[in-house]
């Protein structure tokens, strides 16, 4: 578009005689270049944003990974094989068992929809591909648009050299990599998509007020909300953010502009499904609502339909979460509005401040009551654990352990900010202060959605991926403009030279126009301010404070390092008599001397602050998040390649070689992969809906054999399958896990008591272990056989790797079940694996093993990297991998 | 008889001599029913010689046939001789027949530590129609060990072989049934369906796919069955298991996998040199009796080796069976997938397969490729055998594909022209399309302005170097000249910015730029005059030659000064215009 308008004038130019159109025409090529600089730059950070994502297909397999991606293959692969409205009824009798669940109404059908729409169309156009290949790229596909959104997002806050930025941090920023691997299929990998969609279109709609923008704001909320549990966030942070709108304008003028109706009406109207979806909840018992939904329903009839859908498929607690949070915001704002209405009637203050109070008191009065009564009667079903633990995060550690043994639930440390967004985190703040400093609509909304994101970021681990899109663009804001402010500062220097200035504004102008400098260059913080005046000459440090504080970013210097500054500052009062003398004497316009120089200086510390930060994410993403964790790699004592593909083993046997009927208890965590990959029935997986089924699970596990062995009976189980390390050191096994199944179990059923297992507050499986613990089910399991088996050299038979302990049980005999399979790993010494089959009924108990070494491998890659952070960033992997795994919970 | 592997083979060596008047033109083979339903592979041939140069010969035609008179329990089969048999003529040949699935475990389920025994059953004495002069059996064994066999008259056991005969002048359908009980721990692998898909693409590629379907057929384990033992003592302890097969693909085969549902099995090794490709290829668990298991093998294959053409016709030639060497197929279906557009196909199988055709739609194709389906029951190694597809196919429907693609881009650039060039507004008269007409306008205008205010101030710099020019030559005429060009000029741009400013003035868009643009002008017009004044004061100094060089410049100094101040403003104001 750009280049076409141009290119008319250009064409009256070049007709236009002398040198003067030739000066025109050059300069306008550089604005045509630098619309195709910007183009070829957004078209590699489009490629490259896809290909940063492909470590794990280049160094395993096009598989998927993890957990939760399992089911939602599975799931695709029903929708593609049976259709959307077989989809839609899916009742899945392949999980919790005998309970089943009814599929098609309890997921966010969103990522399925995409891949498989994305499956079919590559049909259509007669490209033969595999299901699987599709959802294994689902994710980096739409990372790469993500970059696109948030170029656009930049430049609708800031301007297109803040987009551009925006694009490449967001690129590769590990906070996303993280969930948006080749091969880890799950909701996030869409959702950020539409997350930044949604918000990038609304802050579009506030800007221009055009009703169009606020439509497709509607339509890539109503995709957010079919993709994943975190639309709350948006649904909560719009009204919050008119609130902040109305606070801060104080007055109604502002936001009863055409442009802010247009923007909030589809957002008002977005309220209303949820009231809708949840009254026809009621209907059944109410049905004197009906006539309200129905006068509801009657303007907004449009926008109810495509956005109640997703609702509707959504428990209706979900619902009822909506309604209470958000409308409760925006409700309010409505009443703003109401309140200017009635003002505006009365025309008397007095009137009007009594009526105030009595509608304030009355409503207050009213809502507590509904609320107190609707909780109590369970009409409004209560905030979910998970709401809980985001305001406190504290709640689930004491109260719902299936929710602390999540290790992404956990709060989050330091560590992992750093690893996540490591510039960026410094970055942040620098660019709120831009935000605050050129205070607009657009950029009170991202202050508002990196400030609350940040703060959910910083309850639970996962929701950094929240907060990376709006970290990615505040920082972008903040490179932007101070490399924008450094080139300023090259430029300005270069032009006083007063002689022969026609040739001299040519060449200056040339750089001055593109964003190379703010693409190729980076960032420029206080403390790379810092660092280049150490390392320099004295008078170049002089200079250097002198030239920010008096011209540049002076108060960006004060708000991040004050005593710094204040240092500065000083040495600048004392330098300020001299650069007024200097410039009376000179020519008005000179700058400070080195003034260029140091611009210059800083434009290559925030390169190499760029480049840190590139290499920081390769690196993260190479090591730490392309690992699909079904296959395990290692290095052999030849630094040859060993694989563990236990997992797959056990599953595949489980596939192949049982009753296509076979019911197969196990932890929860590996509910949907056997499902997917073994195609077996299971009791319990990650869809953790029903506790008490869990805590069943978990009480077989903590009991003796004979009591289990009634649980299991009395719950058709064939098979157990267990998963233990103790051979290859793989510490994420069943035995690390539990005493989260003791206390998961202990929850519901009081029988099993977490000091049983404990030795003075201490988990121990050797020796001194608690003799519940040594006789309990999964003791039995995990170590039966084991010990008559050598592990390492120079160690006792039965030495466990995992915990470096001698078990303390050696000679179990199990009475109901035996061993059906285990799987094997020759390599090390290795892995037994028991399974365990019950003669008679047909018990069985199967113990896989992964291996690990994993850990060991991990912290060796870390102590060859340089740099502190990376121990940092190792404590944090290992938290992760030790404490639990990946559950998939939605949120 | 050969009983090393799970498929039992024999070789008959039958020398035949006509004892009756006619002359034969055929000879009778006859099997019982339960053998025959297990028949896999049969070949009769000549051999020609005194029975070393044997197998060289073709195997002669075999038709089944139901002759009159003769029991119905035995399935008969009729071997054409090559010529008839006169009276007295006699003629050496050799019938080789291949049984599968006819040794039986026994017993049928074993621990995992047990060795695995099979029984199986035949007759010591040949069964024939005619009567049979002289003739032995001899059995061998895969080892030494035996659990029992029949013992009948003229019986030896010696390493791992047993003979039983020769047993002279047997009439017609003599029979005398033998069992041999013995240890066998060859894998019993049995792929109960094998599915290869030979696809041909004419850029120089056969890619073979190959799904199989495999049992353990042997000895059901029963019990526990421990890691822990058969990781000890492997061979003790998982005796009848067996942990790899052996693939022998041709040589040259390349982008070779290994595979199942659940992704890729990483435990496989390949091995090549000029004679072939030896792909090792372990199931992710030990495979004990009665265990399943199902991958995908797949590689591809250079196409010169095996695309021919002959009478303006392709052909592909190709072996027909599993390329593992000890594996029994139960449902063998070999799919050849031609390129899109073949036609007039024909198949030459050098023995009976069910034949059908299907479509195949791969990438970028429009009606399906075209696929030959070949069914075979029971197959075993020996049907190993290379065959002919033969078909039509024009190099041109080769460019088909890429040409499509080719045209796909092509419309998608020339959508995107069209979009970016067309007008798509829909009410051409609301007031946002007209503010952006406007728009347009005023930053064409302000281009023009632009380039007008560049134009000026390269006259600017024109005179300025007039100025030098004189302090060098001291032509004060050349200078005035300049000057005067310089003015006209000028005056000329004048004239020409004063239609754009009305304009910018009168449009309500550029109310926003207007005041820059005239202090931009104004700024302008005092540079111009700031200029002009200090060119006439410096060249009446030269007129004058009242004063030094040094004289001059302080008299312009002050001037000077200005117009560099001014200059800066005027560029300034220019970049700010710009940006905007």
């Amino acid at each position: 578009m750009v280049a076409t308008k141009m290119e008319k004038p250009a064409a009256d130019l070049l007709t236009s005689p002398g040198v003067s159109s030739l000066f025109k025409s050059l300069k306008l090529k550089t604005k045509q270049q630098e619309l195709l600089i910007r183009v070829a730059i957004l078209c590699l950070v489009y490629v490259l944003a896809f290909i940063t994502r492909l470590f794990s297909v280049l160094r395993y397999e096009s598989m998927i990974h993890e957990f939760d991606p399992y089911f939602n293959y599975r799931v695709t692969q029903y929708l593609t094989r049976n259709g959307f409205y077989e989809f839609w009824n899916w009742f899945d009798s392949e999980s919790w068992y005998p309970l089943g669940r009814i599929v098609g109404g309890t997921l966010y059908p969103g990522l399925m929809v995409t891949a498989a729409f994305i499956y079919w169309t590559l049909r259509f156009l007669s490209f033969a591909v595999h299901i699987r290949e599709v959802c294994v790229l689902t994710a980096p596909f739409f990372a790469s648009n993500t970059t696109i959104v948030a170029y656009f997002f930049g430049k609708e806050l800031w301007d297109s050299g803040a987009g551009l930025v925006a694009a490449v941090l967001i690129a590769i920023c590990p906070g996303y990599i993280s969930r948006s691997v080749a091969g880890s299929y799950d909701n996030e990998g869409v959702a950020i998509f539409a997350l930044l969609l949604t918000f990038y279109l609304f802050v579009k709609a506030v800007n221009t007020g055009s009703l169009a923008w606020a439509l497709a704001s509607a339509f890539g909320y109503f995709y957010m909300v079919s993709a994943w549990g975190g639309y709350v966030f948006i649904i909560n942070l719009i009204p919050l953010y008119v609130i902040v709108l109305l606070i801060r304008f104080v007055g109604f003028q502002h936001v009863q502009s055409g442009e802010h109706m247009a923007a909030m009406g589809v957002f008002f109207l977005m309220q209303l499904p949820p009231i809708v979806a949840y009254m026809k909840a009621g209907i059944g018992r109410r049905e004197w609502l009906l006539p309200v939904q129905i006068n509801l329903l009657s303007g907004f009839l449009v926008v109810s339909l495509f956005a109640s859908l997703p609702c509707l498929l959504k428990n209706f607690s979900e619902v009822s979460h909506s309604v209470i949070n958000m409308p409760s915001i925006s409700t309010l704002v409505q009443v703003f509005y109401f309140l200017d209405w009635v003002k505006f009637l009365l025309n008397d203050p007095k009137k009007f401040h009594t009526f105030l109070r009595i509608t304030v008191t009355s409503a207050v009065a009213l809502g507590a009551i509904a609320l107190g009564v609707g909780t109590a009667s369970g009409f409004i079903s209560p905030w979910t654990g998970r709401f809980y633990s985001l305001l406190d995060p504290t709640y689930a550690k004491d109260h719902i352990p299936i929710i602390a043994s999540v290790s992404e639930h956990q709060p989050t440390a330091w560590s992992s900010f750093m690893f996540d967004f490591h510039i960026l985190l410094f970055l942040f703040p620098a660019g709120l202060y831009f935000c605050f400093k050129r205070l607009s609509d657009a950029t009170i909304f991202i202050v508002m959605y990196g400030l609350t994101s940040m703060y959910f970021a910083g309850v639970m681990v996962r929701l950094i991926l929240v907060a990376t899109p709006a970290v990615c663009l505040i920082s972008a804001i903040a490179v932007s403009a101070t490399i924008k402010n450094l080139t300023q500062l090259v430029r300005a220097k270069s032009k006083p030279a007063p002689v022969g200035s026609g040739k001299g504004t040519t060449s200056t102008k040339a750089p001055s126009k593109g964003y190379y400098g703010k693409v190729l260059a980076g960032f420029i913080l206080v403390w790379s301010q810092k660092l280049v005046s150490e390392f320099s000459a004295k008078p170049l440090k002089l200079d250097l404070e002198n030239g920010f504080n008096g011209l540049l970013t002076s108060p960006f210097v004060g708000k991040i390092n004050t005593k710094q500054v204040n240092e500065d500052r000083s040495i600048s009062e004392k330098n300020e008599n001299t650069s007024i003398n200097m410039d009376n004497k000179g020519s008005l316009d000179q700058s400070p001397p080195f003034q260029k120089n140091g611009a210059i200086a800083l434009l290559f510390g925030a390169f190499f602050l760029l480049s840190r930060y590139v290499i920081h994410c390769t690196w993260v993403t190479s090591e730490a998040y392309s690992s699909p964790s079904i296959v395990l790699a290692a290095r052999g004592a030849h630094g040859n390649r060993v694989i563990f593909d236990d997992y797959r083993e056990a599953y595949f046997w489980l596939r192949q070689n049982t009753p296509p009927d076979a019911k197969v208890m196990s932890w929860w965590d590996y509910g949907y992969q056997i499902t997917a990959m073994g195609n077996r029935t299971v009791i319990v997986d990650n869809n953790t809906w029903n506790n008490t089924h869990i805590a069943t699970v978990g009480r077989a596990m903590s009991s003796y054999e004979d009591e289990a062995y009634e649980i299991m009976r009395s719950l058709d189980v064939d098979y157990v399958l267990v998963v233990f390390g103790g051979v290859t050191g793989y510490s994420s096994d069943d035995i690390n896990k539990f005493l989260w199944m003791v206390r998961i179990g202990g929850g519901v059923f009081p029988v099993i008591k977490e000091p049983d297992y404990l030795v003075n507050g201490e988990y121990r499986v050797d020796k001194g272990a608690a003799p519940k613990m040594l006789n309990c089910l999964m003791y039995k399991l995990s170590y039966y056989r084991f010990g008559e088996l050598t592990t390492e050299y120079g160690k006792p038979p039965g030495y466990d790797r995992a915990r470096g302990v001698e078990i303390g049980n050696k000679d179990i005999k199990l009475e109901h079940l035996e061993e059906a399979f285990t799987t094997s790993n020759w390599i090390r010494k290795m892995i037994h694996r028991g399974s365990i089959h019950r003669s008679g009924l047909g018990m069985a108990a199967r113990k896989t093993t992964g291996d690990t070494t994993q850990e060991a491998f991990d912290f060796k890659q870390l102590l060859n990297q340089d740099g502190w952070s990376n121990l940092l960033q190792f404590a944090l992997h290992y938290n992760c991998n030790a404490t639990t795994n990946f559950c998939g919970v939605l949120l | 008889i050969d009983l090393s592997s799970q498929v039992v083979r024999t070789v008959v060596s039958l020398k035949v001599e006509n004892n009756g008047p006619d002359s034969a033109s055929e000879i009778l083979l006859p099997f019982p029913e339960h053998v025959a339903k297990n028949l896999a592979f049969l070949e009769a041939s000549v051999s020609e010689g005194k029975g070393k140069t044997k197998g060289s010969s073709d195997s002669l035609p075999i038709k089944v046939v139901n002759p009159e008179g003769m029991p119905a329990t035995l399935s008969w089969y009729s071997v054409a001789l090559p010529k008839e048999l006169g009276k007295g003529g006699n003629l050496n040949l050799e019938v080789k027949a291949v049984y599968s699935h006819i040794l039986r475990p026994f017993p049928e389920k074993i621990t995992q530590a047990d060795i695995q025994l099979v029984a199986f059953q035949d007759g010591a004495h040949y069964l024939s129609p005619y009567a049979v002069k002289v003739q032995s059996l001899t059995v061998k064994l895969p080892e030494p060990k035996v659990e029992s066999y029949t013992k009948l008259g003229n019986t030896k056991f010696s390493g791992s072989e047993i003979k039983y005969g020769p047993y002279e002048n047997l009439p017609p359908f003599s029979y005398s049934p033998i069992v041999v009980h013995y240890v066998s721990n060859n894998p019993f692998a049995v792929a109960r369906n094998l599915v290869r898909e030979i696809e041909i693409s004419h850029w120089g590629n056969v890619q073979i796919t190959e799904n199989y379907d495999l049992v353990h057929a042997g000895a059901e384990i029963k019990g526990e069955f421990s890691r822990l033992d058969y990781q000890t003592r492997p061979h003790v302890r998982g005796a009848s298991a067996f942990r790899n097969l052996l693939a022998k693909l041709p040589p040259r085969a390349h982008s070779i996998y290994y595979r199942d549902e659940i992704g890729n099995i990483s435990t496989s090794n390949v091995y090549s040199d000029s004679a072939k490709t030896l792909l090792e290829i372990e199931p992710r668990y030990p495979m004990f009796g009665g265990w399943r298991t199902a991958f995908t093998i797949g590689y591809g294959l250079p196409l010169r080796d095996f695309l021919f053409q002959s009478e303006g016709k392709r052909f592909l030639n190709i072996s027909f069976g599993c390329p593992m060497s000890d594996v029994v197929v139960e449902n063998l279906t070999v799919k050849i997938v031609l390129p899109e557009g073949s036609n007039d196909i024909s198949v030459s199988v050098p023995f009976p397969v069910k034949q059908s055709q299907e479509t195949k739609f791969s990438h970028l194709d429009m009606v399906g490729r075209p696929v030959i389906v070949l069914e075979k029951i029971n197959s075993v190694p020996e049907h190993n055998q290379y065959f002919q597809v033969y078909y039509r196919f024009s190099n041109i429907s080769l460019l088909t594909e890429p040409l499509m693609l080719i045209f796909g881009f092509f419309l998608f650039f020339v959508a995107c022209v069209i979009y970016t060039h067309a007008d798509l507004t829909i009410s051409k008269s609301s007031a946002s399309y007209l503010a952006k007409l406007q728009w347009d306008e005023v930053q064409s205008t302000i281009q023009q302005f632009q380039s007008i205010m560049n134009r000026s101030l390269i006259v600017h710099d024109k005179l300025e170097a007039s100025l030098r020019d004189l302090s060098r030559t001291g032509d004060v005429q050349a200078c005035k000249a300049a000057r005067k060009a310089a003015d006209t000029l000028l005056k000329e741009l004048a004239k020409e910015v004063k239609p754009l400013l009305s304009f910018l003035q009168s449009s309500s868009q550029a109310a926003q730029i207007f005041p820059k643009v005239e202090e931009l002008v104004a700024k302008e017009r005092e540079l111009q005059e700031k200029l002009m004044l200090k060119h006439s004061t410096v060249v009446d100094a030269y007129e004058k030659k009242s004063s030094g060089g040094r004289d001059i410049e302080n008299r312009v100094a002050s001037v000077q000064q200005k117009i560099t101040l001014l200059r800066q403003e005027v560029d300034d104001l220019l970049e700010i215009i710009d940006e905007i």
